[in-house]
């Protein structure tokens, strides 16, 4: 008996107590950086696409909202002819983003992405592209790949020799 | 008083009594909240009153579902019976000295036998529903009212015999000196748990029990019987707390810088609040635990407490 009264006391004083609500629309709280929310699609330093459209978040997406097309340029440059997120099934785990070699795809801390129809929810390539490196700044996939994709000539990309003359002995 | 001064009187009250009820909603979402460090409805209107209109209007434009295999006629008359006898019940609550729609003879007995008549609109409409579960909860809003019921009464006798009549009107002249909460002390408590349940309120929502019988007797309802169903639930609510100040708290009686109405609204609102706040503290006890706490505790006391006021009472008058 005594504690129902004292249950009653101590919900009473709640009273007084600092209310857990955040308003949502005029008050919000912080995301983080790394909070994983709408997924995009970042450029590299020089602005070109980092995507290579090597499947390989498609293939992560346990969802399977991830669909795209890999084509080539004239310099053998791979990048998507489409790419595009269904976002009505996306479960924003972050999958695409680690399996990602290029660090083209990433999450941002943006949800609010709330549309009257279905059908607006599946994003396409243009939708996705943004005019941003995103989290990793500085990176650039060709220039550090061996290909010569018309990014960079052969032995000219980062941390990369010369090559060698296999015809010469000379060291 | 003329003929149109009842009339007025009659229309007043029944004005007040239901938005008081629908402004209960508003109260109840905003207390709990309060209680539960939330903020509650707070959009629309200043401080989120007109979430009563909102409901209200919702309720109105909900699909009117009668399920096929429900009993139609019963199904519908209901939840007319629960707001029909708890109204009843008003009729003999003096607001003040004057608001009173009638100061019946039997004005204890009136409210006893109209409050039990309220089970019959749990009893009909679980058992119209043709359901599993709003038969269970209608069985045990039965088991649950029959028990109160008892009890409820015998405490309430204490004050009849202080005053000698079941007049509310002669109850509150009785409490002019000293209030009945200080002489029945153990009535007064008695009757308060046995008006929660009589309400059916938590902690004794028993027949409702949404974690166990999904809504209890009003699973199948609908719209504005559903609607009507809560309507009848907090016009309970203030039955019970006007009941309660009338019967132990002096009724309208107060110092005079205030009108008595307000006395009597003061005091009424303080068991409303009360009634919310035992909501948000306590948790369901299992159904066979209330019979138990009825029939074994509660009604021994009572009982006690009647031999006693009786013994006292003869004792001062013999004496």
């Amino acid at each position: 008996m005594f504690s129902h009264l004292r249950t009653i006391w101590l919900t009473f004083l709640h009273m007084f107590h600092k209310r857990a609500t955040i308003e949502y629309p005029e008050e919000r709280t912080p995301l983080h950086p790394r909070w994983k929310g709408r997924i995009v699609l970042t450029e590299d330093p020089d602005g070109g696409e980092r995507c290579v459209g090597c499947y390989l978040c498609a293939a992560a997406c346990p969802v399977d909202c991830i669909s795209l097309q890999a084509t080539e340029d004239e310099n053998g440059r791979r990048y998507p002819e489409f790419f595009r997120i269904n976002f009505s099934r996306c479960i924003y785990c972050g999958y695409c983003e680690e399996a990602c070699p290029t660090y083209a795809i990433q999450l941002i801390p943006d949800f609010e992405m709330a549309e009257y129809k279905r059908q607006d929810l599946v994003f396409e390539k243009e939708d996705l592209l943004i005019k941003s490196q995103g989290k990793y700044p500085g990176y650039n996939f060709y220039k550090v790949a061996g290909l010569d994709a018309g990014v960079k000539q052969k032995g000219q990309g980062k941390m990369e020799e010369a090559p060698v003359d296999i015809h010469s002995l000379l060291p | 008083m003329t003929v149109m001064q009842h009339v007025w009187i009659v229309l007043g009250v029944l004005f007040v009594l239901l938005n008081i009820a629908a402004g209960l909603i508003w109260l109840e979402r905003r207390m709990l909240a309060v209680w539960q460090d939330r903020l509650g409805p707070n959009r629309a209107g200043p401080l989120g009153i007109l979430i009563v209109l909102a409901d209200t209007l919702k309720l109105f434009f909900k699909e009117d579902w009668i399920p096929p295999f429900a009993d139609k006629g019963i199904f519908v008359l209901a939840p007319a019976i629960v707001v029909g006898s708890v109204l009843m019940t008003f009729v003999i609550i003096p607001f003040s000295p004057h608001i009173v729609v009638a100061d019946l003879n039997v004005g204890i007995l009136f409210f006893l036998a109209m409050s039990s008549l309220g089970v019959y609109s749990i009893v009909l409409g679980g058992w119209a529903s043709n359901n599993k579960y709003s038969l269970l909860g209608a069985l045990r809003g039965a088991s649950q009212m029959i028990s109160y019921e008892v009890f409820m009464g015998l405490s309430l006798m204490g004050v009849v015999m202080l005053t000698g009549s079941f007049s509310l009107g002669d109850i509150i002249a009785a409490q002019k000196n000293v209030w009945f909460v200080f002489t029945q002390p153990l009535g007064f408590i008695i009757f308060l748990i046995a008006g929660i349940a009589e309400t059916h309120r938590l902690p004794f929502d028993i027949p409702e029990a949404e974690s166990e019988l999904v809504a209890g007797y009003h699973a199948e309802y609908s719209g504005m019987k559903f609607g009507m169903f809560f309507i009848g639930e907090y016009l309970g609510i203030t039955m019970i707390s006007a009941m309660t100040v009338v019967l132990f708290f002096g009724g309208w009686a107060g110092p005079s810088f205030l009108p008595p109405v307000l006395w009597f609204t003061i005091k009424t609102f303080a068991f409303i609040l009360l009634f919310i706040l035992l909501r948000a503290s306590l948790p369901r006890p299992r159904y066979d635990q209330l019979m138990e706490y009825g029939w074994k505790i509660l009604l021994p006391l009572v009982l006690v407490n009647l031999m006693v006021t009786g013994a006292v009472a003869l004792w001062l008058r013999g004496g």
